[in-house]
């Protein structure tokens, strides 16, 4: 069975939605319902309990799983306090670790990430910390205790693709546990592409956000992802550089043997 | 080093002179760049790239959509106090203006705020004039507290503080700084700031530079358009905003495009900026810093602010006042400058719904 297993729950769908930039909360419960998906993320930072206006956690249905991000977070102390905040407010215990000290390119800061990822997954939570793709951090995040780690496919928001695609190829291939391709995907087919490089599974936000029918958007992305775990599965045929001649150069010196 | 010393390199250059140079394929080409330098911005500040605003415009639209999707923040100012030792010739709390002074008591302050809160509003920004005795750093950190129970972020728009003042402050909750600088030209500066000890150019100028070293997480700074050429003001702001951002690159940078709006005073040397041109400066603005934000307050009307939403504008004000008390109303003084958009939150609210955007009352919260 084709099982993705994270924090101890089987997933039942390998996209993951984000909550942000949509023109109006309420179209949420559709996209959801679309996109399949059944791990939601939110910034807690925009999250209002008891808010007398809207608040996103009303929009998420009871049954999907909360991915509540640290985003706003500048170094791994605040990306733990804000996971403790989630936890209090009654988040759950997953958090996807955001730590971002850079204002103009908005890439992770590593170093942080690891730091923050330790202390959160020994309080027992469910850590799935943003990266940019480097094996080395990766592996430490599994030493930390990661669930999972979620490697960017190029800067957040930017719907450029999986501009990072070698370095998470070997992301793909070294770490034992899932990995989750994050920010930069802007197309169901470059979901569908990292999907048949063996990534356990996306997140996609802005691509479905800002589409001008983000509800269709996320349909097409819940149909891109299936279709690129499929073809996993199934196994790619092989590449080859160069056409196969049906009248190739050296066919002459098989020749005698005919 | 500081911005002061950045924009020294910067500040003889003759920008009409600069524009001269330009071709329409210079402007081109930089509308189709992902991301452009300082000389690149002037040149979207040219005359010349007014002919190709629409263009520009989409490119700012995209830009948003992409870092801040359909959303906008709003927030409310809350004038605390009026006290000002300053004479500053465009200000109606100018300290020779006869108005009604006072500071809000913390009951008052608390009483404000909760008007303020019950209207959904998590981010505040409050001010005072300029007054070490009225308005002390200790009276700002004790607003501050107050203001904590109600609020989810607290900015600041007061007189210039030291490194070790912003430490306090921001220990007391407070986590946005703005400041404008009013005018970038020194000269144009020291002629409108006619005593008190804003007449200090540099530590102004500096301010942004010191509220960033304190770790402020967010720094909003702009030029009050109207009082010199919009053109090299709105350059230097955003030389300034640009400094910033490359400098303190853990704190989110904004920019406000505050057009001088009518009020009880001497100055009259006021330059016209027509919307065109503020539409030019803020579309420039924002292919100069893709993910900065963009402030449009309510000395906008209501009709111009509506029509901003998609060009980039990503924080507006709703529900405002500009008297001290002005939010429960009932011992308010003199507004500072009189405002063209008087719509509630809830109005605000439903026009930004209205044109496809979310209004987003909560963007952080203490941590």
């Amino acid at each position: 069975m084709d099982k993705l297993i994270i924090g101890g729950v089987e997933l039942r769908s390998r996209l993951f939605v984000g909550t942000g930039k949509f023109a109006n909360d309420n179209i949420i419960p559709a996209v959801i319902e679309n996109s399949q998906a059944q791990v939601i993320t939110m910034a807690l930072r925009r999250v209002d309990i008891g808010a007398k206006q809207e608040n996103v956690m009303d929009y998420i249905p009871q049954e999907c799983i909360l991915l509540p991000n640290t985003s706003g977070a500048r170094n791994a102390e605040e990306a733990v306090r804000i996971a403790r905040l989630a936890k209090a407010m009654g988040c759950g215990n997953w958090v996807k670790i955001e730590v971002i000290s850079d204002n103009k390119y908005l890439l992770p800061d590593n170093q942080e990430t690891v730091k923050a990822t330790e202390i959160l997954a020994k309080e027992g939570f469910v850590v799935l910390p943003y990266i940019s793709p480097d094996l080395m951090t990766a592996k430490r995040l599994v030493d930390a205790g990661a669930a999972a780690v979620m490697p960017l496919g190029s800067p957040i928001g930017t719907n450029r693709g999986l501009r990072t695609k070698e370095l998470l190829q070997i992301i793909i291939d070294e770490i034992d546990i899932p990995v989750v391709v994050d920010a930069g995907i802007g197309k169901p087919s470059e979901a569908a592409e990292a999907m048949e490089m063996g990534a356990s599974a996306v997140l996609v936000n802005t691509a479905i956000a800002t589409s001008a029918d983000p509800v269709k958007m996320a349909q097409a992305f819940a149909l891109a992802v299936k279709a690129g775990r499929i073809a996993r599965i199934a196994k790619l045929g092989p590449e080859s550089h160069y056409a196969q001649p049906s009248s190739p150069l050296t066919g002459f010196l098989n020749r005698g043997a005919l | 080093m500081s911005f002061y010393d950045y924009y020294s390199g910067y500040k003889d250059i003759d920008v009409y002179e600069f524009f001269k140079t330009l071709t329409d394929c210079d402007i081109q080409s930089i509308i189709n760049k992902n991301n452009i330098n300082e000389y690149e911005f002037l040149a979207l500040l040219s005359p010349r790239a007014e002919n190709f605003l629409e263009q520009i415009a989409q490119k700012a639209h995209q830009l948003s959509l992409q870092h801040f999707g359909r959303t906008i923040q709003l927030f409310t100012p809350m004038y605390v106090a009026n006290h000002c030792v300053n004479k500053c010739a465009y200000c109606s709390f100018n300290a020779e203006n006869k108005i009604t002074r006072k500071a809000m008591t913390m009951e008052e302050v608390d009483q404000e705020a909760r008007a303020i809160s019950a209207t959904g509003l998590k981010h505040i920004l409050f001010l005072t004039g300029e007054s070490r005795t009225k308005s002390s750093v200790a009276y700002i950190c004790e607003v501050a507290q107050v203001l904590k129970k109600y609020f989810d972020s607290i900015s600041i728009e007061i007189y210039p503080l030291t490194v070790e003042e912003y430490e306090q402050v921001a220990a007391a909750g407070v986590d946005g700084f703005c400041m404008y600088q009013e005018v970038y030209n020194e000269e144009i500066y020291d002629r409108v700031h006619l005593a008190g000890p804003k007449k200090d150019y540099r530590f102004r100028l500096e301010a942004p530079d010191r509220a960033c070293q304190a770790k402020m997480r967010s720094a909003s700074i702009g030029a009050l358009l109207g009082l010199y050429d919009w053109r090299s003001e709105a350059f230097a702001t955003g030389l300034h905003a640009y400094y910033l951002r490359n400098t303190y690159s853990d704190v989110e940078i904004a920019i406000g495009v505050p057009r001088i709006r009518p009020h009880v005073g001497v100055f009259d040397e006021v330059g016209v900026v027509s919307d065109e041109s503020l539409v030019q400066i803020m579309l420039a603005y924002r292919l100069l810093l893709p993910n900065s934000g963009i402030t449009v307050t309510t000395r906008e009307s209501r009709d111009f602010r509506d029509n901003l939403i998609p060009l980039g504008v990503t924080k507006m004000s709703a529900g405002v006042t500009t008297e001290v008390g002005g939010h429960t109303s009932s011992n308010s003084t003199d507004s500072q400058f009189e405002i063209a958009d008087s719509r509630s939150v809830s109005e605000m609210k439903q026009a930004i719904l209205n044109h496809g955007y979310q209004p987003v009352f909560k963007n952080w919260m203490a941590v």
